[in-house]
């Protein structure tokens, strides 16, 4: 299926979790927040939130900045 | 060395003995971003939420860096010119940090980066709502800062002059004005250039100083750290040491009587 990460289409497997993504992505879970659809998915729900066609996700970390 | 007391700054939950608060944007490394904040002195950095870039191996991090143990971490809601965006980048960012705190800007454009009063106002009721501490940067605007201390502002952050900019304190009228409307700790943030502005903004009474720019853009970024922390205690001393009043005319440092010759 096809789902968009950070603004960027992307082909995925079907029946992926948002922590599957990680995983898959080799991304420390600790170092990474993520947003579905405009909406945050706390860390202790990545397990079982399960990600749909054309879902939008945002994932980020922190950087420098003032 | 004699040192004196003075109370601590505290922003929500924490309690800082250091006045000066840095970014950690613009180094030319994670080792000197961490080298600047240790000599600054600092006990609160700021840093930013962006995307993670999946075209690149991931490298180690910011946080890899910045002893957790010795420093409170602020992130900023920098880049976003709307209150949504403020307001989700602050979720992201309490999800990452575990923290209440967070420094809210909500920027009008991108050539100015001035607040955008309006939006700030609005995500700012809204963060607190959320059990947000929210320090918020705004424009020097008194009665912007009253209206943000009502909707439960953690902190009012007038900006000195515009981000990066290092043109200091543009109006420490208004920054005057702002700390005798508010009783939320006022900090000045953004614009700094060098040490003068920090003392400058000090002594004009100010609880503390954000920077970023004025020390990652410095041409010797760590001997800049030492001067705006050098200056940070020295405007506060001088603020709380009570300035002499300033004269049109002189005034004799030495006693007039007793001077030979005279009659």
């Amino acid at each position: 299926m096809i789902i968009s990460i950070n603004g960027e289409r992307r082909e995925v497997r079907e029946d992926l979790t948002v922590g599957d993504l990680i995983a898959d992505l080799g991304l420390a879970p600790e170092q990474v927040a993520v947003e579905r659809n405009g909406a945050l998915v706390p860390r202790a729900r990545h397990g079982a939130t399960r990600l749909a066609p054309d879902d939008a996700l945002e994932l980020v970390t922190l950087v420098g900045g003032g | 060395m004699q040192t004196f007391e003075d109370e601590p700054l505290v922003l929500g939950d924490v309690s800082l003995r250091s006045r000066l608060l840095v970014g950690t944007g613009k180094y030319a490394s994670f080792e000197e971003t961490a080298r600047a904040l240790e000599i600054s002195g600092t006990q609160l950095v700021t840093v930013a939420v962006r995307r993670v870039n999946l075209d690149r191996e991931q490298g180690p991090s910011l946080l890899d860096h910045i002893d957790r143990s010795r420093y409170e971490i602020l992130p900023n809601t920098a880049g976003c010119y709307d209150a949504a965006s403020a307001i989700r980048t602050a979720h992201l960012a309490r999800e990452l940090l575990g923290t209440k705190l967070v420094k809210l800007e909500v920027l009008g454009d991108e050539k100015t980066l001035l607040p955008d009063p309006v939006g700030t106002l609005e995500a700012t009721r809204e963060l607190v709502a959320e059990d947000f501490d929210v320090l918020v940067y705004c424009s020097d605007d008194p009665r912007l800062a009253v209206r943000l201390e009502e909707a439960g502002a953690t902190s009012v952050m007038p900006a000195g002059s515009p981000i990066g900019s290092g043109q200091g304190v543009l109006n420490p009228n208004a920054i005057r004005i702002t700390l005798e409307l508010v009783s939320c700790p006022v900090i000045v943030d953004a614009g700094v250039g060098t040490a003068s502005d920090v003392a400058l903004a000090m002594e004009l009474g100010a609880d503390g100083v954000l920077l970023n720019t004025g020390i990652a853009g410095a041409r010797d970024p760590l001997r800049m750290a030492a001067a705006m922390r050098d200056a940070c205690t020295a405007g506060r001393n001088a603020r709380l040491a009570g300035r002499i009043e300033r004269r049109l005319y002189a005034n004799a440092s030495s006693p007039t009587e007793g001077v030979i010759g005279s009659r």
